[in-house]
């Protein structure tokens, strides 16, 4: 009896600290959003995270503030990350296919650089990759954000699928092989279709990393007709003098609802992506 | 040599050639076709361009100038690149086991098979899902400003401030260590599956030996955890020298106030992209590379003396 006392006393002190937890890790973004709604006076005098006020003006004013409406970035945005996830799901399932069911020359260096330049950052390659691109005259393009996509450049999500296909049953390819399947038919027709979670996550991050990309996005798109959403966000700050608070809290929440969404749709494979791999 | 070691070794000798499959080089020079170019023009081609690069002199406009070791010389005395060097790894330092021990802690109260675990990990794991955006940076910059959210909720509780947090070379670093912890929710999914393959069978072997839960928990959970502790550790430590976006908004691109956000890659953005010193901003690059190579390593050599592994 006692202990059973001790014990519901316990449960409850601990849904009480994560409750305190889960208002701090909510609040900010919750309050941000509220902002969104609020005049420009009352923001920051105003702590409340529910909203008392409506005023959508912030959100008509923010789609203007800049040199074209907010949708040219949304857009921008979407055919970048749009391009990023279909390179993505070809070359780096392609490549691992090829390490995870391949026998050949110089496979295990292969995928030990493979691995590698999972751990090499951006920065090291940055300056001459830029250099490659503003001598093919593609800067202030979205093609030096597109092509290594389609040139397997994410390492990350080659091993994570070289992992998937490792788990999946070799006799599967066996069976296929011995009624005359070639590689091709082997990869579309019988692993490909078995292979939807790994496409999955390799699909959500891609949205979620090319989304939030700031540094690669603000080296290559110098014209405002190409900004994407983070560079237009950067912009705002720039060039607004410090009263249009609600304006840019506008543009911030549209600016993550799209996270969001992949949030609310894809959390199953998030939550997986990240326990098996490590991905952030 | 004994007999059975000779037999042993004619057959590990044997088995490859018999087990040898016809190679797919064919088919594996089509599947890898996309990674090789990448590989190559992208990844190889340019590692070997910025090593060159970062002993000469480039602004992009004239053609790059042979200075030897000149660029190597200067890392050694300028003093800002000195000043953003302390910044990262203060950043690195305090930020990386701030986070992983907020997010080890949860991940052990929630593992209890807790009620609500699946709302409590989601809620969790929003700041992560969002943190490293520009929005939350907008936003951080404006809630640590002097009439930012923050002085007023500190005003709530009877505190008056003013202080700009994020305009004081004193606190403009922590606010954005503390967006970095505030980022813990990634790390914490990670430890809840890796408690979750702890074999229940441990726990039950332990408690018929007569163990109690802190004994539990000191010699069966923390132990077969070490390895998703380290691996978290290195991941971080990886990711947390080249944190960028944050630094670049709140401080407004400068790494303001006082250098005292001017983090490594903010500097090298500045240098390279800023002032178009690119033969400098390479050999800052590959001083990164270094760095982070030198502290995986290090995590590496430690992990012998704390990381458990089952044999």
């Amino acid at each position: 009896m006692k202990t059973n006392l001790r014990r519901r006393l316990f449960s409850v002190l601990k849904h009480a600290l994560m409750i305190l937890v889960v208002i701090t890790a909510l609040y900010p973004i919750i309050w941000m959003m509220v902002s969104s709604l609020r005049p420009d006076g009352s923001i920051f005098s105003n702590p409340s995270p529910i909203p008392t006020t409506f005023h959508w003006q912030n959100y008509v004013y923010g789609w203007r503030a800049l040199g074209a409406p907010f949708s040219r970035y949304l857009i921008n945005s979407l055919i970048v990350v749009v391009a990023a996830i279909v390179g993505n799901l070809i070359t780096c399932t392609m490549a691992a296919y090829a390490f995870a069911r391949l026998k050949f020359k110089f496979q295990k260096p292969a995928f030990a650089f493979m691995l590698l330049t999972i751990m090499i950052p951006i920065h090291v390659v940055i300056v001459p990759q830029y250099i490659i691109w503003a001598q093919a005259g593609l800067v202030n393009t979205f093609w030096p954000l597109v092509i290594p996509k389609f040139l397997a450049t994410d390492a990350f999500f080659i091993f994570l699928m070289v992992q998937f296909i490792r788990g999946l049953p070799k006799e599967l390819d066996e069976a296929a092989r011995i009624d005359g399947a070639g590689h091709g038919r082997i990869f579309l027709q019988i692993l490909l279709p078995l292979m939807t979670p790994a496409l999955a996550t390799v699909t959500i991050f891609t949205f979620i990393w090319t989304w939030n990309d700031f540094f690669v996005q603000m080296i290559f798109l110098t014209d405002p007709k190409l900004y994407t959403v983070p560079i237009a966000l950067r912009s705002f700050i720039d060039a607004q003098s410090s009263s249009s608070y609600g304006a840019m809290f506008a543009m911030s929440t549209i600016s993550v609802l799209p996270l969001l969404l992949i949030f609310a749709f894809g959390q199953k494979y998030l939550i997986q992506g990240i326990a098996t791999t490590g991905l952030k | 040599m004994s007999l059975s070691e000779l037999q042993h070794l004619a057959r590990t000798r044997k088995e490859p050639r018999v087990k040898q499959e016809t190679p797919d080089n064919k088919a594996a020079l089509v599947f890898l076709a996309p990674w090789i170019l990448g590989a190559i023009v992208l990844t190889i081609g340019p590692m070997v361009a910025s090593l060159g690069l970062s002993f000469t002199n480039y602004n992009l406009l004239q053609s790059p100038r042979w200075i030897g070791v000149e660029n190597f010389l200067r890392i050694l005395t300028d003093t800002r690149l000195h000043r953003s060097l302390i910044v990262t790894l203060l950043y690195v330092v305090i930020g990386v086991p701030g986070q992983l021990i907020a997010a080890l802690f949860l991940a052990l109260i929630l593992d209890r098979g807790m009620k609500g675990l699946s709302f409590y990990r989601s809620a969790f794991y929003l700041p992560s899902l969002l943190g490293s955006s520009v929005a939350i940076a907008v936003l951080w910059r404006l809630v640590f400003g002097g009439d930012g959210l923050f002085n007023t909720l500190l005003g709530v509780i009877g505190i008056t401030s003013t202080t700009s947090w994020i305009g004081s070379p004193d606190t403009a670093l922590g606010t954005i260590i503390l967006l970095h912890i505030w980022t813990f929710g990634s790390p914490m999914v990670i430890f809840l599956a890796g408690l979750r393959q702890i074999p229940t069978e441990l726990y039950e072997a332990a408690a018929t030996d007569g163990a109690s839960t802190w004994q539990r928990f000191r010699y069966v959970t923390i132990p077969l955890l070490t390895p998703i502790i380290f691996f978290n550790l290195v991941l971080a430590v990886i990711n947390s020298f080249q944190a960028f976006t944050q630094a670049f908004i709140v401080s407004g691109g400068t790494g303001a106030p006082a250098d005292s956000t001017l983090f490594y890659t903010l500097y090298l953005y500045t240098q390279g992209f800023g002032s178009f010193r690119m033969g400098y901003a390479s050999a800052l690059a590959w001083l990164l590379v270094i760095l982070i190579a030198a502290f995986t390593g290090l995590n590496f050599f430690l992990s012998k003396f704390w990381v458990h592994y089952e044999d």
